[in-house]
């Protein structure tokens, strides 16, 4: 399909992308920090539609799944935990936000001159064409990768204990 | 050339997303905004990572990010136990309050 | 012969075993220790000088000291005739004073330690005489310049005193500068320092070089023998202790120019400028001494000056050329100086320690020895015959008229003067009747034996120490010369003809005789007596007596530049510039520190800022280069 002179392709990533960027400036100039993260959520799902297009399809799964699934929930615990709203919100001071915004601009002004400088990329042809399906990024992870797999475990248990032992309420702390 | 979209339009996404990310870092007091934006920065790098997985056809990016994202998870929970014990000590998540460490 | 290698090795221990346990024994058994050790080296001298042949020289080598490079300089000890002769005198003379001293120092504190000092003194100019190399003898130059230092500020509570003996350190030094780069010349021009070598081979080396050499040599002479202008040490020296200003100022230390001037004879012979130099300075300091000698009032001090005096005139016949006369002379002058001076000391010790020759007078009734003994010595010096002194001096005289009359008037101007300030102090010290206190008078005592006998035994030399150098117009031997000759391959006898000779010493001892009955009939006769009050002398008087306001002008000339320079150095240099860039850079250091301390405030936000524009800046490094 050709539409003025893009393809679908085209298309679809124009939107998706379009989306991303809208939601996550979204989250950083919002007030109420609810709002912020339910942004987040959409942005993840923008995020996740362009793996969909790159044929990540397990690695796009996951992304909802972990990041939508679990960590924005997470966020949204403390959140409603501390009861925050937009009253009592912390401001920086209006030049703050000026310097942050402009450094923020140069920073992608300095990466985007860095990367123009960079010599043509171009695809390496071997490996087929399916990476992204379970079964074959399944294959790949458990034989040449199987080290840093089992490690991450190991992470992933030592992360645990750790929230554990730092969320851990004192007994001696004075009952509020 | 991923499907008739060429690689440097997704290096400039991933370098918008991150600075959007880099600028809130920047510009919020509020600790818990701070971690989100930071996780939209790893995002960015996730996105590149993927595309250039596609492009060279390997699968390394995509263990890669797979890795990255047990990373950030782990990440968080430990980040948001911390917060809430500062929450517990202060009352309150403004980072303009943790000076402690200054000379 | 090994023995040769004893001769310092005592002394040596001496000083070692005089300084470790000086303190824990009596002052008897310190000062046995001390003077013992000095006679046994002199008897292992007499051994060796009774051993040795004529002409005979022994180089007994120790040990390997500097190996570097080309520079192979071992210790070693050479004894010939010159050595063997200087050793007799230094350990003979020396032995004596040390029995003196044993009386003299008897109720100081300090007793062990002066032995101590005299010992190590002994030691070094052992070295500087038996050294086989200029090395050697600039190590023992250098070491009775540092134990004339010691005894000089022995009583070191008087800051005078202190004084006096770092100007006589300082003005040694001086000299000694030139002697280290005359040794520096040598050893550029020859490669090797040792005098076996050099004294026998001098022209190797170009007539500048051997000039160069010779005078830088005898700037050190000048300071070491108190010469014009080093000479202002020597009178302030006197703040020592009698048998010190006897032992260091006259016999021995002062005479180590004179040995280092004959030893390297060959150099002076070959260079008639340095020659010249020499016998010009001699002559001139010998003048000077006497006239300053003339109006002193201390008896120390006339002394002192009557020895820069002698040293001037035993100079001015080693530019004459008389090596063999100038070495009699110390000789002589060993004898009849250290006789005066020991006299002094005795007369001092029975004044209560008064030494104004104007509180003094008429002693010859009371101390009968002393006076006898500084008559002979006193006779001695003026060049009477037939004591030792006439002897020698005319010696000189002699040469020098036949190297340049215009000298040997000054020789003889100033040995007149000698004659005169000599009686005039023995007319006031010992004639007439007495000038001081009551109480000093009750004090009168002549001195125990210990001081006597020395005294004795060096009058009996200086009256028949002439027989060494019997002249040889008169047809008899010349000892001396006879024994030196095989050390001094260079020197050229002049010969005057035998009138000239006669009427010379008919000259000089007419003259002596006449001055010294002018000065009878000054102070007896007329009874002239010196001036109490400063203020009534007359311009002439004052100038001479105030020694021609020289040490005033050293001060003006150099001490007050010195002090501004250290002043300005310290002030600005040291204060505000080296102190204040040191101090400075710390502050400056912690002043950066304080104002980067606002970097880190605890906030995170700043951090993070200053973290993306950290990445910015190498971004567009790496966009820019």
């Amino acid at each position: 399909m050709n539409l003025l002179g893009y393809s679908l392709h085209q298309w679809v990533f124009g939107v998706l992308s379009f989306i991303t960027i809208v939601f996550a400036l979204m989250v950083v100039f919002s007030r109420n920090p609810v709002n912020s993260v339910l942004y987040l959520v959409l942005t993840f799902f923008g995020i996740a539609g362009h793996y969909l297009l790159l044929n990540a399809q397990f690695l796009a799964i996951v992304h909802i799944a972990v990041y939508a699934g679990a960590i924005m929930v997470l966020f949204l615990f403390v959140i409603m935990l501390m009861n925050l709203n937009a009253d009592d919100e912390p401001q920086k001071t209006m030049s703050s936000k000026i310097i942050a915004g402009v450094l923020g601009g140069l920073l992608l002004f300095v990466i985007v001159g860095v990367l123009r400088q960079t010599a043509q990329i171009l695809p390496q042809t071997q490996g087929a064409a399916d990476i992204g399906l379970v079964k074959t990024l399944g294959m790949v992870l458990f034989n040449e990768f199987l080290f840093p797999f089992e490690i991450i475990s190991i992470l992933l248990l030592a992360a645990l204990v750790g929230a554990i032992m730092i969320g851990k309420r004192e007994t001696t702390e004075s009952k509020l | 050339m991923i499907n008739g979209i060429s690689i440097n339009l997704y290096l400039l996404l991933s370098a918008v997303l991150f600075c959007i990310g880099a600028i809130g870092v920047m510009a919020r007091r509020n600790t818990i905004i701070l971690f989100m934006c930071i996780e939209l920065m790893l995002n960015a790098v996730n996105l590149l990572l993927v595309a250039f997985s596609c492009l060279h056809k390997d699968a390394t990016g995509q263990v890669f990010v797979f890795f990255v994202m047990a990373v950030a998870a782990s990440e968080v929970a430990v980040g948001l136990a911390i917060l809430s014990m500062i929450y517990r000590k202060k009352r309150s998540i403004d980072t303009a309050l943790l000076q402690n460490l200054k000379h | 012969m090994s023995l040769v290698s004893l001769i310092p090795a005592f002394p040596l221990l001496g000083f070692i075993i005089n300084g470790l346990f000086g303190k824990h024994v009596s002052k008897l058994t310190s000062g046995i220790l001390g003077a013992g050790s000095i006679l046994i080296a002199f008897v292992l001298a007499l051994i060796c000088f009774i051993n040795q042949h004529p002409g005979q020289a022994n180089e007994v080598i120790l040990f390997p000291w500097i190996q570097s490079g080309s520079m192979d300089i071992h210790i070693g000890l050479l004894m010939d005739p010159l050595s063997i002769l200087f050793t007799l005198i230094i350990t003979g003379i020396g032995f004596l004073i040390h029995v003196y001293s044993m009386a003299y120092m008897h109720t100081d504190e300090g007793f062990s330690r002066f032995f101590t000092y005299l010992n190590l003194f002994v030691f070094f100019m052992l070295l500087l005489v038996l050294g086989n190399s200029l090395v050697l003898t600039f190590v023992g130059w250098e070491g009775v310049g540092l134990c004339s230092y010691l005894l000089i500020g022995f009583w070191f509570t008087n800051s005078n005193y202190n004084a006096a003996a770092r100007k006589a350190f300082v003005m040694n030094r001086i000299g000694d500068l030139g002697f280290l780069l005359g040794i520096m010349l040598v050893w550029v021009s020859f490669g090797r320092l040792d005098y076996a070598y050099i004294t026998t081979h001098p022209g190797l080396a170009g007539t500048d070089v051997i000039t160069g050499i010779a005078i830088l040599l005898f700037i050190g002479a000048i300071g070491k023998s108190a010469q014009i202008p080093l000479y202002t040490w020597l009178p302030d020296a006197m703040a020592g202790p009698t048998p010190v200003s006897a032992l260091i100022h006259a016999a021995t230390m002062v005479t180590a120019g004179i040995y280092m001037v004959v030893r390297m004879h060959a150099f002076y012979a070959l260079s008639d400028t340095a020659s010249a130099l020499v016998a010009i300075i001699g002559g001139a300091t010998a003048l000077m001494a006497a006239l300053i000698g003339v109006l002193q009032n201390d008896i120390k001090k006339i002394l002192a000056y009557s020895t820069v005096s002698q040293l001037g005139l035993m100079f001015l016949g080693l530019g004459a050329g008389a090596y063999t006369a100038s070495v009699f002379h110390v000789t002589t002058h060993a004898f009849f100086k250290a006789l005066l001076f020991l006299g002094a000391g005795s007369v001092i010790h029975a004044m209560g320690g008064e030494q104004d020759i104007r509180f003094m007078g008429g002693l010859k009734k009371h101390i009968r020895i002393t006076f006898i003994t500084m008559l002979i010595g006193t006779i001695a010096i003026s060049g009477v015959p037939p004591f030792s002194g006439f002897f020698s001096k005319d010696e000189i005289l002699a040469s020098v008229y036949a190297y340049s009359p215009a000298l040997w008037l000054i020789g003889i101007c100033a040995s007149l003067l000698t004659s005169f300030y000599m009686f005039r102090m023995l007319f006031l010290v010992f004639y007439d009747s007495f000038r001081g206190s009551a109480d000093q008078l009750h004090h009168l005592h002549e001195s125990p034996k210990a001081m006597t006998i020395p005294l004795m035994v060096l009058a009996v030399l200086s009256v028949g120490g002439g027989v060494l150098g019997l002249p040889e117009f008169w047809h008899m031997h010349h000892a001396l010369k006879a024994h030196l000759q095989s050390v001094l391959p260079y020197a050229s006898t002049p010969h005057l003809n035998h009138s000239t000779e006669w009427m010379l010493m008919v000259l000089a001892v007419s003259g002596s005789l006449a001055t010294i009955y002018f000065t009878y009939m000054l102070y007896i006769k007329y009874k002239v007596r010196p001036e109490h009050d400063a203020s009534r002398l007359k311009f002439w008087q004052k100038l001479i007596q105030q020694k021609f306001y020289v040490d005033e002008l050293y001060d003006m000339l150099f001490r007050k530049p010195l002090d501004w320079c250290s002043h300005v150095f310290y002030n600005t240099l040291d204060l505000k510039g080296i102190h204040a860039l040191v101090n400075n850079s710390g502050k400056a250091i912690r002043v950066c520190g304080s104002m980067m301390q606002y970097i880190q405030n605890g906030k995170i936000g700043s951090y993070l800022m200053a973290m993306a524009f950290s990445i910015i800046l190498v971004l567009f490094l790496i966009l820019v280069y």
